[in-house]
């Protein structure tokens, strides 16, 4: 695997507190998710997943060891918050566990709202939110507004948005979380077809016994470690 | 980039329209509290121009005569007329009263003119100056007469000869022109019954009824029942002459207060209505922070219900500048309503008002800027709010 791609983590640490008080999320967590891989990252509540999660989506800062990102390492030499907010903007693809889309922008500005933040003109950040929409099946709801959406059609737009930067980089947040199983193991097929596609590396924190079966690898978390396991990589059809 | 405030407002278009018209309407009473004190200031002003007078001369020590009353003898205008500098001077009275239309009365100012002379209403919009010495009168249209009606001052009735308009007293009420002799006797002369009264006690009194002094009593009754005084006398000074050194000669020969214009307006503006000033000014400081707060309410509630895309919109990327500009636009935009709906509503329902209401374009413009900086100062609440919004919200539960 190409250290300088996909995603990296060796030793890192999360502790909340300090003294009597102190409680270590994450414990010298090691991970490493190649670019075009689709890994899952599964674990009971409590167990350290959404602190997982928020390390590597640059917004909280870990306690100690090393997270590279698409190549770049983050937190290192003193990172400012704007740099931050950059690398997520451009590196990193969020999917969460509902769609979160922006209310009062069209399925197309949604998408298009990450390259226009990026710099890009707006007819070029509509024509590739459109070239995505168009990839996720979703391109006839261009123009309607989110509520005007279905629940699939909406998850389908939120992945279209995370992918709008191009980033090597997408972290799912339970992305099937508020859809039937048919529709989650379809997110799911979406997302690896993509992976492949744009060789993004892709995190899917899931609880949906659903979808565990159709990863390659898998991490296990537990208080705050990670173990990983080798998954039953069912083909999606 | 897209314009985020723009697109929240669109999308949420019929909340932000309701919430603007009634910020407006709040506006538009400010306005109005605004141009009621215009008003009153402009009536004032109206009041003195329309007097035609250079000079007020009035009862030594009073403010006379439309902040106190003042009572001087008819015959002081001629002295006054002998003066250098004085080209015109005429009497005049002024007495608030209720006017009688036949079932209904108006509250009026009554003023007591010499045609053609300092006092009498300068333009007329409809109808004839007064023409004949007695029971003719000119009203202001607010009184609500029209030409030809029957008005009732006092013991007799007058006929509605000519309108006037804008010529109202300090405190709003309407006046109704007379000639002054007629006015005289509306103010100054009394009733029947108080006259006989008034007779049979000068009668019973011997040293006013002797029996070797034929024609005593009879002129004593007639001083009784005659009335020579004016509550001031309206002086026009000569071309070129300065009317501070005139009043300065005519309250040092003439034992009576002179006012000029500058003094008299001051009078009226700083003394007349000045508590009237200071009330509308506690209102409009009032009105100004209920509106700064509910624009900080209404945006910040707004901004409250967007927590989570504001989480998702930083998690994103988006700078913290883009955030707070939306917001500031979104405030900004419901000034913006606020100011035309408000604008608009003070300048339709301005003259339904009974007292005049000018709404001048400065207060328009000053009001504008008001607005606008009352709706920043409102929106740092809510930017604050969103600027404190975690992007890691977005993740997770």
């Amino acid at each position: 695997m190409d250290a300088s791609a996909g995603i990296q983590i060796e030793g890192l640490s999360k502790r909340y507190g300090e003294g009597a008080t102190a409680v270590d999320a994450l414990r010298e967590v090691n991970m490493s998710v190649a670019p075009g891989e689709v890994v899952g990252l599964i674990g009971p509540s409590g167990s350290g997943k959404t602190t997982l999660l928020k390390c590597l989506g640059a917004v909280i800062e870990p306690t100690r060891g090393r997270i590279t990102l698409g190549g770049k390492v983050i937190y290192d030499n003193g990172w400012k918050i704007s740099d931050l907010r950059v690398l997520r903007r451009d590196r990193i693809g969020f999917i969460f566990q509902a769609p979160y889309l922006i209310p009062f922008l069209d399925a197309t500005d949604n998408v298009a709202l990450l390259p226009m933040l990026a710099g890009r003109p707006n007819a070029e950040a509509r024509a590739r939110a459109l070239e995505l929409l168009q990839a996720l099946d979703v391109a006839h709801r261009a123009r309607a507004q989110p509520s005007e959406l279905s629940g699939g059609e909406q998850q389908r737009v939120s992945i279209a948005r995370a992918l709008a930067n191009r980033p090597p980089v997408i972290l799912a947040d339970e992305p099937t979380a508020p859809l039937d199983s048919e529709r989650g193991l379809a997110v799911i097929r979406i997302l690896n077809q993509l992976a492949t596609q744009y060789q993004t590396a892709i995190i899917v924190v899931t609880h949906d016994e659903n979808i565990i079966p159709t990863f390659r690898r898998i991490y296990n978390i537990r208080d705050g470690r990670t173990f990983e396991e080798v998954g039953e990589g069912r083909m999606l059809q | 980039m897209i314009s985020l405030a723009g697109r929240d407002i669109l999308h949420s278009s019929s909340k932000f329209v309701l919430t603007g018209l009634g910020l407006g309407l709040l506006i538009g009473v400010t306005f109005t509290m605004a141009g009621v004190y215009r008003g009153m200031v402009d009536d004032a002003k109206v009041l003195l121009n329309n007097s035609g007078a250079d000079l007020w001369v009035v009862q030594k020590d009073t403010l006379g005569p439309y902040a106190e009353p003042s009572s001087i003898h008819d015959d002081v205008y001629r002295g006054i007329l002998g003066m250098p500098g004085v080209a015109q001077a005429a009497n005049v009275t002024y007495l608030t009263m209720q006017v009688r239309k036949g079932d209904t009365d108006v509250r009026a100012m009554v003023v007591g003119f010499l045609p053609g002379e300092p006092g009498e209403p300068d333009y007329l919009i409809a109808g004839r100056r007064v023409t004949r010495s007695h029971y003719e009168a000119v009203a202001d249209v607010s009184a609500a007469f029209a030409v030809g009606d029957r008005i009732r001052i006092r013991r007799h009735e007058y006929t509605v000869v000519g309108l006037t308009r804008r010529m109202v007293s300090s405190g709003g009420d309407p006046m109704v022109f007379i000639p002054l002799k007629d006015a005289q006797e509306a103010q100054f002369l009394k009733d029947n019954d108080a006259i006989v009264s008034e007779r049979a006690r000068t009668a019973a009194n011997p040293a006013l009824n002797r029996p070797g002094v034929p024609g005593l009593l009879d002129a004593i009754e007639a001083t009784q029942t005659s009335n020579h005084n004016v509550n001031a006398v309206l002086v026009q000074v000569a071309e070129g002459r300065s009317p501070e050194a005139v009043a300065q000669e005519i309250r040092r020969w003439k034992h009576v207060q002179a006012y000029t214009r500058e003094q008299m307006e001051d009078i009226l503006i700083a003394k007349l209505i000045a508590t009237a000033a200071r009330q509308i000014g506690m209102f409009l400081v009032i009105l100004t922070i209920v509106s700064a707060a509910i624009v900080a309410f209404i945006i910040y509630t707004m901004t409250l219900g967007k927590i989570r895309e504001i989480a998702v919109l930083k998690l994103i990327g988006t700078h913290n500048r883009t955030i707070a500009s939306m917001i500031l636009q979104q405030a900004l935009g419901l000034g913006l309503i606020g100011f035309a709906v408000g604008k608009i509503a003070a300048t339709l329902w301005g003259p339904a008002f009974p007292r005049y209401v000018l709404l001048e374009p400065g207060d328009a413009v000053s009001g504008f800027v008001i607005v606008m900086l009352v709706c920043v100062l409102a929106s740092t609440l809510a930017i604050r709010a969103a600027l404190k919004v975690d992007p890691a919200a977005a993740i997770g539960g």
